[in-house]
């Protein structure tokens, strides 16, 4: 692996540099618009998101043969690991910012802020995705935790947005102070913030019997009070629920799918860089501990989900789920664990954003956020209900939706490693979560609205968004190149 | 070439549904008519192309699909399997015209579905691979969910949604059965989900998929996922209430089709791939070795004393259903050749047979707007065509000889009675139970004094007719002449006979 010094890494920072600029530039576009309701700053936002894309082909082509480049003296890690993540969070914020657009409940007088701090979050998330040492992961959770607090309580005219921006900071300002500890506890055993080294040391340490087995297992919980919070994992999930259903629809379904990605991309390096090492693992069995979060955030997330009539509430609990589901993979510190919780990953970007899609729709059309505003969906609008119904059976994980074959992937790398309860619980926890996705399709199909069938018309341009997620959602699960770009990613991964 | 065009011709013609526009009904009705006659004509080809002579499958279509897992698109055809793919496309354009003009709402989306659904069936049959066939076996959920849940009865949201959870139970057991044998099927990069490559692995010395311990769990996993499609007792409750909400021509795909993929499951992988397992629970000994001849002794006593109960014609059929299935399951547990020839002979037979049944049912309640049996009364006079065939459509399920359900049942039991004698004499009950509640019904129906309320119905009409006429031909030529069917299957049932004894 190669180190670069500060100046000479700057080359290969041009994506995160470009989301800066970007983000300044939009803050001064914003300030010379006149017209509060043009959308300029959202293209321009758009246009910004497309740059940092080229940026970031272009800087991974540099890497050339090289598996992966140090740059900051060991401060941020390039590779195709970071790459991957890049770009799934590039399509989130891209899918965010034409909801956004779309959505009528966005004050327009605020958007300049808004896509700024959407950009800003990105680049926290790039950070989070490609951080080696403590000091650069924990300025880039921050950054991504402080943006997300403010995009929460975006609606300031409205009492549950404001409610949801201080249970989140409430919330989150434990989890990090409590990170923090766990890093000071890792920081203090090794005298190192790089992960590399860490785990080097953690391992002599232990061999030589220098540090109790206990502080490694304190400071690997408290590590996961921070991570298992941006992840929602149980019992750092209180917040969500409150969070996804107060927050604006388009910062819920950003929130849903890239703060998650990016908490499993930290999650991933952190633990498989750090505590992966055989003496590690006998003296702190963090796999197990953590099996048994996997198994607790998907039964509670689904069993949570099964009375909400909220539909923003319902996909809350179930994108704890999902994280549930997930979290298997990360367990088995196996390449085929995290291949498919990055395959996995993909999927459920397509589906998840779609379904919150439609539910902007719905609540611009509806007014209203129920399982009842969905009431005859299917003879109103039957290819927005066609498209629902699309997204939340592959949520389900039913063939031949990608869902199925993202929790096909996770269920066989969970068996291989002998996990049978593990694969079970998962498998009942899909069946119960039919129960409640079904809900929403009983309301659009088998119901009917009353009164009046008359069709709500749907420009052109809500069609088209609409079947960028249902064509990949149906296809991506037949198409071999995805499961080999995940598995390319994985390989930079130490795994041991 | 000809198999693929048979299972993704539904699928077009879903397309082109969809895409005509929806005040146009008839022309909706005539395209998916159309799109289930060519996939009928298709099946009947194959079935008389077929080699009878030869064992090993036929129109094998293998290419790689999901290389990175190693999964093929992989399909063929053996006796057992064009069996019921005859089955299925001969319902299919039945199930249309018997839609015909009872489907109020949205028939656009109806036939779509159904079309939908008719894909799922044949490729289910048809697929020779454990992943496609996984596939194949959950695309039938979703339409089949729809069509209950939107076309339904009044509880239809109820009985659409137990279906679904219930089905689905069953398929997230047989998908960790199914990973479980993928990863013993070799080491990383030679893993394989080819069906006759796994069979032939679990029945080499040594080999992973070999190990009895292995066997008797994926046994069942799978059968558990099966069971709950069969049903077989006691995973059988979502099938009344499926059976009653359903519109007419879904309840004949139901039983005549759904129940038969259960079935067809069990005899394809259960029995193939594990025959360990199988000896596992079928050999008589030991304190499982009863079971499954117990389960079908279950669903046959169980399932005819429940039909006697009932007093709603449709649920009476319904649960017929579950005790004509106990015999397939008795018959497979013989593991000899008259019950495993009596029971794929029995599956046809059914379909043929509860097809005929619940289209009669159907037929009563677009007249009378109810089932219950007990609100009839000497219908005989009124409608003698219908009472003719419906008699007819009794006689042959409860086992009349002459007609094709005596067949079926009688080699089930003859071979069973190999085996199992005490549950082979004790399950004869349900054939008396059987012929009890058959002959009560006609009685109450079509004996006696009329109800005047039904003074003015109609006959039976030609369009009906002609939807009964097919499987009411196929009941009396199997009765006479079941070689005509036994023959298709006999060599792949010699091949699976000596699979299952060779261990």
């Amino acid at each position: 692996m190669q180190l670069l010094s500060n100046i000479e890494s700057l080359l290969y920072f041009t994506p995160e540099l470009l989301l800066v600029v970007s983000a300044i530039v939009v803050i001064l576009v914003d300030l010379g618009v006149k017209n509060r309701e043009s959308a300029i700053v959202a293209y321009l936002s758009l246009a910004g998101i497309g740059c940092v894309f080229v940026a970031v082909l272009l800087t991974y082509g540099q890497l050339g043969d090289r598996t992966s480049i140090s740059l900051f003296l060991g401060m941020i890690r390039l590779d195709a690991f970071s790459t991957f993540f890049k770009v799934l969070l590039l399509l989130a914020t891209a899918a965010t910012i034409l909801f956004s657009l779309r959505s009528d409940e966005l004050d327009a007088r605020l958007k300049g802020e808004y896509y700024a701090l959407l950009l800003a979050i990105t680049l926290g998330m790039f950070l989070m995705a490609s951080s080696t040492n403590l000091l650069m992961i924990f300025i880039a959770l921050e950054t991504v935790s402080l943006t997300s607090y403010i995009l929460a309580g975006f609606l300031t005219h409205n009492p549950r947005s404001s409610e949801a921006a201080f249970k989140y900071i409430t919330y989150g300002a434990v989890a990090s102070g409590t990170m923090l500890f766990g890093l000071s506890f890792l920081f203090g055993m090794t005298g190192t913030g790089d992960l590399g080294q860490i785990s080097t040391r953690l391992t002599e340490l232990l061999a030589a019997g220098e540090v109790y087995p206990l502080t490694v297992l304190i400071a690997i919980i408290f590590i996961l009070a921070g991570v298992g919070y941006k992840i929602a994992s149980v019992p750092f999930h209180m917040w969500s629920p409150d969070v996804y259903e107060g927050a604006p629809i388009p910062i819920t379904a950003f929130l849903s799918v890239a703060s998650k990605s990016a908490g499993f991309a930290l999650f991933i390096r952190f633990f498989y860089s750090g505590f992966s090492s055989s003496e590690v693992l006998q003296s702190v069995d963090w796999t197990l501990m953590l099996a048994i979060v996997s198994a607790l955030t998907m039964t509670v997330g689904n069993l949570a989900a099964l009375p909400q009539q909220n539909v923003k509430r319902l996909l809350a609990y179930s994108s704890i789920a999902h994280g549930g589901y997930l979290l298997m993979g990360g367990v088995l510190l196996t390449p085929e664990g995290v291949g498919a919780i990055l395959f996995y990953l993909v999927v459920y970007l397509f589906m998840n954003l779609g379904a919150f899609y439609v539910v902007v729709l719905i609540a611009n059309e509806e007014g209203s956020e129920m399982v009842e505003g969905y009431r005859g969906l299917a003879s109103r609008a039957p290819l927005v209900a066609g498209a629902m119904a699309i997204f939340l059976f592959s949520l389900t994980g039913i063939p031949p939706f990608a869902g199925f074959f993202g929790k096909w992937l996770l269920f066989t790398a969970v068996l291989e490693q002998g996990y049978y309860w593990l694969a079970f619980v998962g498998l009942l926890n899909s069946v119960v979560s039919l129960y409640y996705y079904a809900r929403i399709v009983k309301a659009m199909y088998l119901e009917d609205a009353g009164e009046e069938t008359t069709r709500t018309p749907f420009s052109t341009g809500t069609f088209a968004l609409l079947s960028v997620f249902v064509i990949p959602t149906i296809l991506i699960g037949f198409i071999n190149i995805f499961y080999t770009f995940s598995n390319i990613s994985v390989s930079v991964i130490p795994i041991q | 070439m000809l198999l693929s065009l048979m299972i993704f011709i539904p699928l077009l013609g879903m397309i082109v549904v969809l895409l005509l526009p929806r005040e146009s009904e008839e022309l909706v009705k005539r395209v998916t008519l159309l799109f289930t006659l060519i996939p009928l004509a298709l099946a009947v080809a194959l079935f008389i192309s077929y080699d009878r002579s030869a064992a090993g499958t036929q129109y094998v279509v293998n290419i790689p699909w999901i290389e990175a897992f190693n999964i093929q698109y992989h399909i063929g055809i053996d006796g057992l399997s064009v069996t019921l793919l005859l089955l299925t496309a001969l319902l299919g354009p039945i199930c249309v015209i018997a839609s015909w003009r009872n489907i109020a709402k949205g028939i656009k989306a109806y036939m779509a579905l159904f079309l939908l659904l008719e894909t799922g069936m044949l490729g289910f049959f048809a697929a020779l691979d454990l992943f496609l066939f996984y596939v194949f076996f959950e695309l039938t959920l979703l339409p089949m969910y729809f069509l209950i849940g939107v076309w339904g009865g009044p509880r239809r949201e109820y009985a659409a949604i137990k279906f679904f959870l219930y089905t689905l139970f069953g398929s997230v057991l047989m998908l960790v059965a199914m990973i479980a044998v993928y990863l013993n099927s070799g080491v990383p990069g030679v893993r394989t989900f080819d069906i006759p490559t796994l069979i032939t692995l679990a029945s080499t010395e040594g080999h992973a998929l070999n190990d009895l311990n292995f066997q008797i769990w994926a046994f069942l996993g799978f059968f558990i996922g099966f069971a709950v499609k069969v049903p077989i007792f006691p995973f059988h409750t979502w099938l009344p209430d499926a059976h009653v909400e359903a519109p007419t021509a879904i309840s004949v795909i139901l039983a005549g089709i759904l129940l038969k993929m259960g079935t067809y499951g069990l005899v394809r992988i259960n029995m193939a791939m594990f025959p360990q397992g199988m000896d596992f629970f079928c050999n008589g000994t030991g304190t499982w070795g009863n079971s499954l001849a117990l389960l079908g002794f279950i669903n046959i006593v169980y399932g005819s004393f429940c039909a006697l109960a009932q007093t709603d014609f449709k649920k009476l059929v319904a649960y017929s259903s579950i005790g004509h299935m106990g015999f397939v399951i008795l018959g497979l547990a013989a593991r000899n050749t008259e019950g495993i020839t009596g029971a794929i002979l029995q599956m046809f037979n059914h379909g043929v047979i509860s097809g005929m049944l619940f289209l009669l049912v159907g037929v009563l309640y677009d007249r009378a707007h109810h089932r219950e049996i007990n609100g009839f009364g000497g219908l005989g006079a009124k409608m003698p065509i219908y009472t003719g065939i419906t008699t007819l459509a009794f006689m042959a399920s409860l086992g009349l000889p002459g007609l094709s359900g005596f067949v079926g049942e009688a080699l089930s039991l003859l071979g069973a009675y190999d085996k199992f004698k005490m549950l082979t004499i004790l399950s004869t009950i349900g054939i008396v139970v059987g012929a009890a509640y058959f002959l009560w019904t006609l009685q109450r129906v079509f004996l006696g004094t009329l109800n005047p309320k039904y003074e003015a119905l109609p006959e039976i009409n030609g369009r009906e007719i002609l939807t009964l006429a097919p499987l009411g031909i196929l009941t009396i030529v199997l009765g006479i002449w079941p070689n005509f069917a036994i023959d298709m299957f006999r060599e792949s049932v010699t091949n699976l006979v000596n699979v299952l004894q060779a261990i």
